[in-house]
């Protein structure tokens, strides 16, 4: 080989020896910049280090909330009202999530929905990180999130239970929904502290007793990779699940009541007279609580919301409708207890009662010729009546209403009570300013005015003259097995108030309520089989002449009532039922206490209520899914 | 010119086995790293770790090659080789495979090679062979002709788009501009006026980046802006460094690439992974080999026997230093993520096979030096 330098020009020696002198200066400045980089690794590892190490921590564990299983309901004979179903959830965790839009644009595509949907349940559901998208998909929906679960950071579908009422529709009102906790509720004494997402009883049963059935949530730390799926359990604290609940209803009685109102607007309440166990408490236009409590859309809401039907409303305690004549029993105990009456005098009714310029009306238009106060109860004249409250005045009438319990809650174990009204010249001065006018007072014997009552304080009235004058306050609850051990507390009914009422006069109302039945305004509540007591009431809705013929507009027509017991010498049952715009009590109201009480005592004759640790205790603990009828 | 046998390991000196022995002690951290990672690449059913092995066995081959070669004769056809390069990187821009809307990828047969790689080398070689031919001075010369040398390649890269590579291209050229182009007072003048040009220069490169890169760079400077967004890989990657701690959380142990929360672990942030189960001390250790690396490969420089093997050898460790440096850099946060692999551990067959090569001719300088001494 020659000497490589030889076909270098000259220059190059010189070139190589001024290249090399630069060789120094990149020496130092690789030097540099090694020094450079571990003087960041320094900062980020050493000088960090704790707060990236968290981060990491931050980055892989997640803390999932473990909703409990809310506890089941059974009625009086163990028939299951509400139990839990498997529902595939929707969850996404926002903070696995780079790009919201686009996420969501997927999701509404895969799932056939509309995207503003999704992000109003975002929005709506806004409860810290972890946000439930969406309720109840279909298994082909769950399948398909999972299969595209790598094109959905942060998305993920998880089993839950969810409430279901194995019975439909029936009892809707008084079972009640369950949905997720809101904002305003968190603040509220009853829901403080609860986690954000929880389910928890919205009305009905489920909200008054959401403590005792709603059970505790338990918790996972779970590792998850960056798509935010689960990779691994670190711990678990598991959910508690609710007690279990037996309510006083009797299904069977529940379910007929709510037929015989069929499509009726109205309620019908069934209580035992000697403990205030509700036995039936329906309410129709009724609604759909597994639609509710899987959440409904905001469509369907507004559809709910807007029907003037009012279907949420339970009217069986809500509704509140002048008591008419069925408040005749009020007035019949307040005259009694008034020392000067004379129950034996007659009054005269020639069909009509004026009072200064203006005439009040009797139902019937010839009159009822000169009554007494049994006559007057039986064949529900009015004119008696008007005669006896100008006579008395507003005083003892408003002592005696309120003496049976109206005009405040009757304090039955349920939400949303209303408590009714009842008129008295304080009441008019505090509440419209004005003076009380003889008139009204007038209005007021018959159960007209602004007298106001619910369903359920009506029925209460007449299981007191049912049970002797002694008041029970009426509950739902019969019991509770405890989750896990499986114990039943019997809950035992509240201490009656004791009568107010004399037995004489006591005894001359009963008289009277079981001949309205036998030969006065509620013939048609008369029944072979049992003897029934009632009184019935057709309360005017407007002043027309004639309010409940065919031609007058369904809005305009009265409606009905009728309040009764059964049978006579010891009553078991107490009914009230009202139909609104129904027309006539006697017609309309009273065939149907009539074919209830009928059924109630086939029950009992047939099959009488087990005692209740028998048939409580016979079930082991631990979850039925499967109802058990006693 | 001169015949030369094949490297026998038993002729080395102590120089070269410290050479050889920092570049076999990257690339097994390197496969310690892909190995910790587990799983196939894209689905394939080999382990990243074994292809990686088969890339660097070829890649040994070829430096056996590029070590046995005469470098004169390559740098002679260097206009040749770099010419065939651009001419491939057309092709792969009309017939490449894309990954993500990149098309840097040519298929030849089974396996798909990334002509850029191999642009990189016969750049390195055309620089190498014009400045030890052209002695005389002049911007024309010196400065604007290589220039335009290296602009068609530059330009074909950036276009694929793979900043990365472009800029490491332009690396060699700065490199050999810095060392042989100008002279001092030139050099003064050039920064200068590149300051003063640099608005403009940068409003037309701007415009010409791909919407992915401008919002890569302008994530850099405040990537807490948007943890889940475009922020994103330098985010997961800073905390995977960092929360390696002094001694790292272990093999197996970084849970930032176990649980995937760090993205192209296996190329272009595998000193994350690294750092991440190795820790400070981990860390230090693989930025010292790079170091002893580039050293070595300066001292080569230093001693070449001849202008083109100073020029092939300087050119050849800035580039590599270049890419070293961003690289890390952009894994903690100190450059902006534009997408440079890291030399000898990064998984890769075109950059490992093509550093390899380089380290060969790297190793060829070392050689030729000592056929000259007595």
């Amino acid at each position: 080989m020659t000497a490589a330098g030889a076909h270098h020009p000259g220059g190059q020696a010189a070139a190589l020896d001024a290249v090399r002198r630069r060789f120094l200066f990149l020496k130092i400045g690789v030097c540099c910049l090694a020094g450079l980089l571990i003087l960041r690794l320094w900062q980020l590892q050493i000088l960090d280090g704790t707060h990236y190490q968290t981060l990491s921590q931050d980055n892989r564990t997640r803390s999932i909330l473990l909703h409990p299983v809310r506890g089941l309901i059974y009625d009086r004979q163990g028939v299951l009202l509400a139990n839990n179903v498997p529902s595939f959830n929707l969850y996404v965790q926002l903070d696995d999530v780079p790009n919201r839009e686009a996420l969501l644009l997927k999701l509404a595509d895969l799932l056939s929905l509309d995207e503003r949907v999704l992000l109003r349940n975002m929005r709506d559901n806004d409860q810290g990180p972890r946000v439930r998208l969406k309720q109840g998909l279909t298994l082909k929906e769950a399948a398909l999130v999972e299969s595209h679960r790598f094109d959905l950071p942060g998305v993920g579908v998880h089993p839950e239970a969810q409430r279901n009422n194995p019975q439909g529709a029936y009892a809707a009102h008084l079972l009640g929904y369950v949905g997720s906790v809101s904002e305003t509720q968190l603040t509220q004494e009853a829901f403080r502290g609860l986690p954000r997402s929880s389910i928890v009883g919205q009305s009905g049963v489920e909200r008054a007793y959401d403590r005792i059935l709603r059970g505790r949530a338990g918790s996972k730390l779970i590792e998850v990779d960056a798509l935010g799926h689960e990779k691994r359990m670190v711990s678990v604290e598991k959910p508690r699940a609710g007690h279990d609940m037996y309510l006083t209803i009797d299904f069977r009685l529940q379910q007929l009541a709510e037929e015989l109102l069929g499509e009726r607007v109205g309620a019908m309440v069934a209580l035992e007279p000697h403990t205030g166990a509700i036995l039936a408490l329906a309410s129709r236009p009724g609604f759909d609580p597994n639609a509710l409590s899987r959440g409904l859309s905001t469509e369907g809401w507004n559809a709910v919301q807007r029907d003037a039907r009012h279907p949420l409303m339970n009217r069986a305690i809500q509704g509140q409708y002048p008591p008419a004549s069925t408040f005749k029993i009020i007035m019949a105990a307040a005259a009694l207890e008034t020392e000067a009456f004379d129950r034996a005098a007659t009054l005269p009714c020639a069909g009509s009662f004026r009072m200064g310029r203006r005439t009040y009306r009797d139902w019937k238009a010839g009159g009822h010729g000169a009554v007494n106060l049994h006559q007057a109860l039986v064949h529900s004249c009015d004119v008696y009546f008007y005669r006896l409250g100008r006579r008395m005045g507003i005083e003892p009438i408003a002592a005696s209403a309120e003496r049976f319990g109206l005009g405040r809650p009757t304090g039955i174990d349920l939400p949303g009570e209303a408590k009714g009204i009842v008129p008295s010249p304080e009441w008019k001065q505090r509440m419209r300013g004005k003076p009380w006018y003889p008139g009204e007072t007038v209005s007021v014997s018959i159960g007209q005015g602004a007298l106001m009552v619910t369903p359920l304080q009506m029925a209460t009235v007449i299981a007191m003259i049912g049970n002797q004058g002694a008041a029970h306050t009426p509950h739902v609850v019969r019991g509770i097995r405890a989750r896990g051990s499986g114990a039943v507390e019997e809950w035992q009914p509240s201490a009656s108030a004791p009568s107010t009422l004399r037995p004489a006069h006591l005894q001359s109302i009963r008289a009277a309520l079981a001949e309205v039945v036998t030969k006065g305004t509620a013939r048609r509540a008369r029944s072979s089989r049992v003897a029934i007591a009632g009184k019935t009431g057709t309360a005017q809705v407007v002043a027309l002449r004639s309010t409940t013929g065919d031609d007058v507009p369904r809005e305009f027509r009265d409606h009905a009532w009728f309040v009764a017991y059964a049978p006579l010498d010891d009553p078991r049952l107490a009914v009230a039922v009202l139909i609104e715009h129904g027309g006539h009590g006697g017609s309309a109201a009273a065939p149907l206490a009539k074919k209830l009480i009928e059924a109630y005592m086939t029950y009992e004759s047939v099959a009488p209520p087990a005692p209740p640790k028998a048939s409580l205790s016979s079930r082991p603990s631990g979850p039925r899914e499967r109802p058990a009828h006693g | 010119m001169g015949e030369q046998g094949l490297l026998r390991p038993r002729d080395f000196d102590g120089f070269e086995w410290g050479f050889v022995g920092v570049i076999a002690a990257l690339a097994c951290l390197g496969l310690l790293t892909l190995y910790s990672m587990g799983g196939g690449a894209g689905g394939s059913p080999w382990p990243m770790y074994w292809k990686q092995i088969i890339w660097l066995g070829v890649g040994s081959a070829a430096f056996l090659v590029m070590a046995s070669l005469d470098y004169h004769a390559l740098a002679r056809w260097s206009y040749l080789l770099y010419g065939a390069g651009l001419v491939l990187l057309v092709v792969a821009m009309f017939f490449g495979q894309g990954v993500r809307g990149a098309q840097r990828w040519l298929a030849l047969g089974p396996v798909r090679v990334q002509p850029s790689e191999f642009v990189k080398i016969s750049l390195l070689l055309v620089l190498a062979f014009h400045y030890s031919s052209q002695t005389k001075p002049g911007w024309w010369i010196r400065v604007i002709l290589p220039g335009l040398i290296v602009l068609p390649g530059f330009v074909l890269i950036l276009k694929q788009p793979d900043l990365g590579t472009s800029l490491s291209l332009l690396s060699i050229y700065v490199t050999l501009l810095l060392v042989v182009g100008v002279k001092s007072r030139a050099f003064g003048v050039m920064v200068l006026s590149a300051l003063m040009i640099f608005p403009f220069v940068w409003g037309g490169l701007w415009s010409s980046l791909h919407f992915y890169q401008q919002e890569r760079i302008l994530s850099f400077v405040n990537p807490q802006y948007d943890p889940g967004g475009h922020g994103y890989q330098g985010l997961q990657s800073r905390i995977a460094v960092g929360s390696g701690g002094l001694i790292g959380k272990g093999f197996y142990g970084g849970t930032q690439t176990q649980f995937q929360f760090l993205p192209e672990g296996h190329t272009d942030f595998i000193f994350a992974v690294f750092a991440e189960e190795w820790g400070f001390l981990g860390g230090v250790l693989l930025l010292g080999l790079f170091l002893a690396l580039f050293l070595l490969g300066l001292e080569i420089a230093t001693k070449a026997k001849d202008l083109l093997g100073a020029l092939l050898a300087i050119g050849f460790v800035g580039m590599m230093a270049f890419n070293t440096v961003v690289n890390v850099g952009m894994t903690v946060g100190l450059a902006p993520i534009v997408g440079i692999p890291l030399p000898l551990l990064s998984y890769g067959g075109s950059t490992t096979i093509m550093t390899m090569a380089g380290l060969g001719l790297l190793f060829n300088v070392k050689r030729r030096r000592l056929m000259f001494l007595p």
